[in-house]
């Protein structure tokens, strides 16, 4: 009987053969590749990416393969991979004014500098399921042999133009608040452990690798009375920037690549006090490639944990610094929640124990009692039974 | 794993572990008091030991010999795969027997013999805070710890008393350490609170999610909480073990047919064996 209880190790290498197979699947058909998963699931690409902290396509699609297809498995992998990258620099800030637009669109003006431009979007799909995607003909006609124009609202191209952010424009004309602390020294979280109160940048790290779903579901609460922040989407834009690093030796900037990013700036509501004219906040969300949803749910939620620094009261869920920002994270929840799956034989036996020892107790006073109402003895370990 | 060559010595960068000793040295320093250390993502899942893992890592040399316990045995699934990590990205010698380990990892339990000097209990924790489950904010506790302000557990005992007839907590059962800091001795069954006091083996505690380091050092003063008229006590069993007779470790309790038929078993598996070893040579020795 012993036995039952021991032989993890045979045990976990079945386990492991066991899954290889699942995961490959019906033998008769194709393998899947890593090339047809960057291509052609980009979007689940592009949240591994971000809540993996990794830009790298191809890593993400092969965490995406190897977890068969469960994304917070495969932003795990690409996490445990990340973790153990040499630094070599710090590159420069982005510049998403410099941005090589593929969407770009506001919420808050009809038009606006450069022009709205839809861009790849399921937006206004009806959500019908295409049949035709069925048939895998085989064919390429979706793609074009030259590169799709952006086209703009007016029938513009907008390609190869950079255009000021719209929240700029607010800026200048001071209807639109700097968040507090914007300036300060950055933190890194991945190299200092998180400290409340946390800095923004921390806040903005923390809330880039949080789990989409978490944040939609807090940016949303705000939305139905548990905050009042009063969001537009000022702009929100994907594509294309440079990123670069500052290279000592040899005194100037180079650039290391492009990469696609997608930037969402929220403009919120924010009525000003005896010491400071009315004027509008903001909250920003950012991500590696097109994860749009997430980059709005971020900025709703940067803007919700503004609360202590505009002085509004702290009495939401997503306004909560420490709520938010401690359980946001997939790897470190998930990794939490399945581990109720690991043996605590130790623990539920202690607590086994006393409990056995308690009703023991508490059988014998009710007991006590009733012989003390009745005078006679009665068998009230059987009532309670 | 193919490309195991591209990871360091015990999978962590030199920089990483480094910084976790670091952090190991302000806790020897301080005893029972929680450093906040920069974790880094380890290759299973957190909540599965990679406080511990990380602890491990940083403190391992190539002349160790390790030993992973969970539950007090060595071959429950997750203590299995631990072993094999660091056999496989460390390559050093693991074991199972507790005397031979100079590093024993374990999740839940502290191991029945007594450990010796220069040995190095590490556990993993889920949650270091003692305090958590009164107060949720990390901003409040610290000041708490700053303070040391601890009424508030007491009273919490205190209550489980007026409820319960008992102090109702079972394992994780909170410590005074050197007179000063309330500690989470981790979910180890307060069954193994003693083996903390005076111990001749060093303790690391690591908390991977929660991003946090204490120890105690050898030869510290431990203290379980207590009321002068409620004095921590420890579980006992009516049974003895099953395999090794014992009357004295912890018991597991192993259900055995769809009647609910129960045996008891000692958690501590290498115990167990070295007994029942023991129990069968003198058995043989009788014979003979």
């Amino acid at each position: 009987m012993y036995v039952a209880v021991k032989g993890g190790e045979k045990a976990i290498d079945e386990a492991h053969a066991f899954l290889a197979e699942k995961r490959r699947g019906n033998p008769q058909r194709d393998e899947i590749s890593v090339a047809q998963l960057e291509d052609q699931l980009g979007l689940a690409v592009d949240r591994v990416m971000t809540e993996g902290s990794l830009y790298d396509r191809e890593l993400a699609a092969l965490a995406l393969k190897q977890a068969m297809g469960d994304n917070v498995e495969a932003i795990f992998l690409l996490r445990a991979y990340r973790t153990t990258l040499p630094r070599f620099g710090t590159s420069q800030a982005i510049d998403t004014n410099e941005m090589r637009v593929e969407r770009r669109i506001s919420a808050t003006y009809k038009d606006v500098p450069g022009g709205q431009a839809l861009g790849p979007t399921f937006d206004y799909t009806h959500r019908l399921l295409d049949f035709t995607l069925l048939a895998e003909s085989g064919s390429t006609s979706a793609q074009a042999d030259t590169p799709r124009e952006n086209i703009n609202a007016s029938g513009n191209s907008t390609d190869h133009e950079a255009y000021a952010r719209v929240s700029s424009f607010l800026r200048r004309e001071g209807l639109l608040k700097l968040p507090k602390d914007l300036a300060e020294q950055e933190v890194d979280i991945t190299r200092e452990p998180l400290m409340f109160p946390c800095p923004r940048s921390g806040r903005l790290q923390s809330l880039v690798r949080a789990d989409e779903g978490f944040l939609v579901s807090l940016a949303y609460s705000t939305q139905r009375g548990y905050g009042r922040t009063h969001p537009f989407a000022g702009e929100i834009r994907m594509g294309y920037v440079e990123v670069e690093l500052f290279i000592e030796e040899l005194g100037f900037d180079i650039s290391l690549g492009e990469i696609c990013v997608t930037e969402c700036d929220m403009i919120n509501q924010f009525a000003g006090n005896e010491n400071e004219a009315p004027q509008f906040t903001s909250g920003y969300g950012i991500s590696f490639g097109f994860c749009e949803r997430k980059t709005m749910a971020m900025a709703l939620v940067d803007r919700s944990l503004q609360a202590t620094d505009l002085g509004e009261s702290v009495d939401t869920p997503a306004a909560q610094e420490e709520f938010v920002l401690a359980h946001c994270d997939n790897v470190e929840a998930s990794g939490f929640v399945s581990h109720l799956k690991l043996p605590h034989y130790v623990d539920f036996q202690s607590e086994l124990a006393l409990v056995r020892k308690m009703r023991g107790e508490y059988f014998k006073q009710h007991q006590d009692k009733s012989n003390l109402d009745q005078g006679t003895p009665s068998d009230s370990e059987e009532k309670h039974a | 794993m193919p490309n195991q060559e591209q990871y360091n010595f015990a999978y962590l960068d030199e920089q990483s572990k480094r910084t976790i000793r670091r952090g190991l040295l302000k806790a020897v320093a301080i005893p029972g008091h929680q450093v906040p250390f920069a974790g880094r993502e380890m290759p299973m899942p957190y909540g599965w030991g990679t406080g511990g893992v990380q602890v491990t890592a940083s403190i391992l040399g190539k002349d160790d010999t390790l030993k992973v316990i969970d539950q007090g045995s060595d071959d429950t699934t997750n203590a299995v795969s631990i072993r094999r990590f660091f056999h496989k990205t460390a390559g050093v010698q693991t074991t199972t027997d507790t005397h031979e380990a100079s590093v024993i990892q374990t999740r839940h339990r502290i191991p029945e013999a007594p450990l010796n000097e220069g040995q190095i209990l590490v556990f993993q924790v889920p949650i270091p805070e003692p305090l958590r489950f009164i107060e949720p904010s990390e901003t409040e506790t610290m000041k708490m710890h700053a303070l040391e302000e601890y009424g508030v557990m007491h009273v919490k005992l205190y209550e489980d008393i007026a409820h319960h007839g008992h102090i109702a907590t079972t394992y994780a059962y909170p410590v005074r350490v050197n007179d000063r800091y309330v500690m989470d001795p981790s979910p180890i069954p307060k069954f193994d609170n003693p083996k903390l006091h005076m111990s001749r083996a060093l303790m690391l505690f690591g908390a991977g999610r929660e991003k946090r380091l204490y120890a105690i050092p050898p030869y510290t003063k431990v203290h379980s909480l207590d009321f002068e008229d409620h004095p921590f006590e420890i579980q006992s069993w009516d049974e003895a073990c099953h395999v090794c007779g014992s009357a004295t470790s912890f018991l597991d309790e192993v259900i055995i047919n769809n009647d609910g038929d129960r045996m008891f078993v000692c958690s501590d598996s290498h115990y167990c064996q070295q007994r029942s070893g023991e129990t069968q040579a003198l058995e043989q020795a009788d014979q003979a």
